[in-house]
């Protein structure tokens, strides 16, 4: 398989329907020769700077540091990357401002896109609106349910929004509604894929259009700290806020964390830990890690985050595990609670469920790097959204559990 | 030369299409699975793909992604399905071929799966999602168990992806009619009736016109002319659909028998 395209070790690749193929020649192609020209690049940039508010703040968050370890014995300080403070409130407008730039230049007539969370489905949809592109986004009717408020952004911004009721009606499932609307419509439409899996060229393009937060955060953390962070900490999903910091520090002596969804543990049947617990198949177009059973069935994940609840993850992740450049740990849907309530409280920033997910394992992070190192360490955590989508979830949770500290 | 072959050459001295009858095994049950793969042999298919459930079929549209999930719940896997081929060999000699998507061939051992399909007499393999230029290991592990691995082409297929699908075909190859899913309408059958037709007289493999073929008219536009057209069409969708529209197995095999038939019957006309 290594000879294949866009490989990453032994994952990744093309493993689509034929009729397919063209349409992911064309959109290398697109890639290769426009999205990669000076023009287009200063394009975005500029969107990026004066739409979405780039370059994103880099805070010091001492009060958390002291808080998840008291004595600063692992940790001497934690930086966050505020993604949360792009427009729409997340990470995801980056790839999606670039991938609909990039249709609209390849003379698509419409975009397609798959939603979890729903924050990639409203970044698609505010970027088809900035650049008038009819928008149709596939979602999980169970995601269309717990993330109501952000259905109502999609619709607002003139997206329509799909309710898929097949399988277990979540991301996954989302995801092949789109690909069988693209097989069908494939030479008017581009489909924006949210995270960076899927069949090459997507995990390269998206990895590409998401560097930007580690691009900034790595320049960043040299000017205020006068150091690289000693680690890099963030959730891990299909992976893109996770690939989009860590491609900055690959080459640099920083230890990267990426984080997963452990739902009710690991050691359970309801997780969505695919790079903890998974083994090796072909999800969605690529070889990667994806959890399946003995037959070859993609088995359903579960998270509280909508965004991390997916059987399969990008496969430069699946390599960067096998390579050992990234350790994946993972957190359960109450340790990730219990994070987002103490980032609150601590720092006054409502984090997204994803999100918290690295936080959980900050402290972790500072008991290992100092271990290793012989000192307390700095961490920078990828803060890749906010909150507010999750408040129905968070307050239905701290309700069940009798209330928050 | 395989049953696969041997087949489209009888099928060429009698100048004939073939028939190709997909069926989801295991909807609605793996007993019920033999007797309609019967039933719609009897009906005159002349070779049957034997569709493997899995649980995210992006290529299949509604009906049988359907089907796939009652197959699923009615505990259908790939030993399974493996096991209706065997029972079905007893019967009859028709080539069978594994329909499948990649990650149920991906997840076991390539040359285990492919000796244990060897051994329950499947004749060929099709793996929607794996195309051309990723199925070299599987096309190697498949010869060496003396299977076919039946290559896509589709309309959006360039010439040169079609030509690479072409030299590496053995068996057969499956001209996909629409950029589409299963089961899509308005198929423009009769160019792709032409440009199989072409593939197969270019590259001596016979070559079949799938996706969209519902009825016997389709049919026979899908086969095209005896000089000019493909050399058989495959029918899916539309046999899938009549087992899930049937109140009982019987009823079901009753309605594909009939389906079945019907096609024949117009493939067969003068």
């Amino acid at each position: 398989m290594t000879t294949l395209p866009g490989t990453f070790g032994a994952y990744g690749g093309r493993f689509v329907a034929e009729t397919l193929m063209f349409a992911l020649d064309e959109l290398e192609a697109g890639v290769r020769e426009i999205l990669r020209t000076d023009e287009f690049q200063s394009t975005l940039r500029e969107l990026l700077r004066a739409y979405v508010g780039r370059p994103t703040a880099l805070t010091r968050a001492r009060p958390l540091a002291t808080a998840l370890d008291p004595d600063g014995v692992g940790l001497a300080d934690v930086w966050l990357k505020r993604e949360d403070l792009c427009h729409t409130g997340a990470h995801k407008i980056n790839n999606a401002l670039g991938q609909v730039l990039l249709a609209k230049r390849m003379g698509k007539a419409r975009v397609i896109a798959e939603t979890g969370a729903g924050q990639h489905g409203v970044a698609t949809a505010t970027a088809c609106a900035l650049l008038d592109v009819p928008c149709e986004v596939f979602m999980g009717a169970v995601d269309v349910e717990r993330q109501a408020p952000n259905v109502a952004r999609m619709k607002m911004l003139g997206a329509r929004v799909v309710p898929v009721e097949t399988g277990s009606r979540t991301l996954k499932d989302a995801m092949n509604e789109a690909l069988r609307d693209w097989v069908t419509h494939v030479a008017h439409t581009a489909y924006c894929v949210g995270s960076a899996a899927g069949p090459h060229p997507y995990p390269s393009l998206v990895a590409e259009l998401q560097r930007v937060i580690g691009d900034e955060a790595r320049a960043d953390m040299l000017r205020e700290s006068g150091a690289l962070p000693d680690a890099v900490v963030a959730c891990v999903g299909g992976g893109s806020n996770a690939i989009g910091v860590m491609r900055a520090f690959l080459d640099d002596d920083v230890a990267l964390y990426g984080v997963e969804a452990a739902g009710d543990g690991v050691g359970t049947a309801r997780h969505a830990a695919t790079l903890t617990r998974g083994r090796v198949g072909v999800l969605h177009g690529a070889r990667s890690y994806v959890l399946c059973d003995d037959d070859g069935q993609i088995q359903e994940a579960h998270s509280i985050s909508a965004g991390l609840d997916y059987p399969g993850v990008g496969p430069e992740h699946a390599h960067l595990r096998d390579t050992g450049r990234v350790t994946y740990l993972a957190a359960t849907d109450r340790e990730a609670v219990e994070a987002a309530t103490l980032v609150a409280r601590r720092m006054g920033i409502l984090v997204a469920l994803e999100t918290a997910h690295a936080f959980a394992k900050v402290a972790e992070v500072g008991r290992r790097e100092s271990a290793r190192r012989g000192r307390p360490v700095s961490a920078l955590v990828c803060l890749s959204g906010r909150g507010d989508k999750d408040l129905g979830t968070l307050g239905a949770w701290l309700e069940a559990s009798g209330g928050a500290r | 030369m395989g049953r696969i072959g041997e087949r489209f050459a009888r099928l060429r001295a009698q100048n004939k299409k073939a028939l190709v009858a997909y069926l989801c095994v295991g909807d609605p049950s793996i007993e019920a699975s033999v007797e309609l793969a019967l039933a719609a042999v009897r009906g005159g298919a002349d070779m049957l793909e034997l569709g493997v459930p899995f649980s995210d079929p992006v290529a299949d549209g509604p009906v049988i992604a359907r089907a796939g999930a009652r197959a699923l719940a009615a505990g259908a896997t790939l030993p399974r399905v493996l096991d209706v081929a065997r029972r079905l060999r007893a019967e009859t000699d028709v080539p069978l071929v594994l329909f499948t998507y990649a990650n149920p061939l991906l997840v076991r051992s390539l040359p285990r799966v492919m000796a244990a399909a060897r051994d329950a007499s499947i004749d060929g393999l099709l793996v929607v999602d794996l195309p051309v230029e990723a199925a070299g290991e599987l096309r190697g592990e498949a010869a060496a168990a003396g299977l076919d691995v039946i290559p896509l082409v589709a309309p959006t297929s360039s010439d040169a992806r079609a030509r690479a699908a072409m030299s590496v075909a053995t068996g057969f190859a499956y001209y996909v009619s629409v950029t589409g899913i299963t089961g899509s309408a308005a198929a423009p059958l009769e160019a792709a009736s032409l440009a199989a037709g072409r593939l197969s007289r270019e590259h001596g493999v016979p070559v079949v016109v799938g996706f969209g073929v519902d009825s016997p008219e389709k049919a026979r536009r899908a086969a095209g002319a005896s000089d000019s057209g493909a050399d058989g069409v495959v029918v899916g969708t539309a046999i899938v659909r009549a087992i899930e529209d049937a109140r009982s197995t019987s009823d079901a095999a009753r309605a594909v028998h009939a389906l079945v038939k019907s096609l024949r019957d117009a493939l067969d006309a003068p």
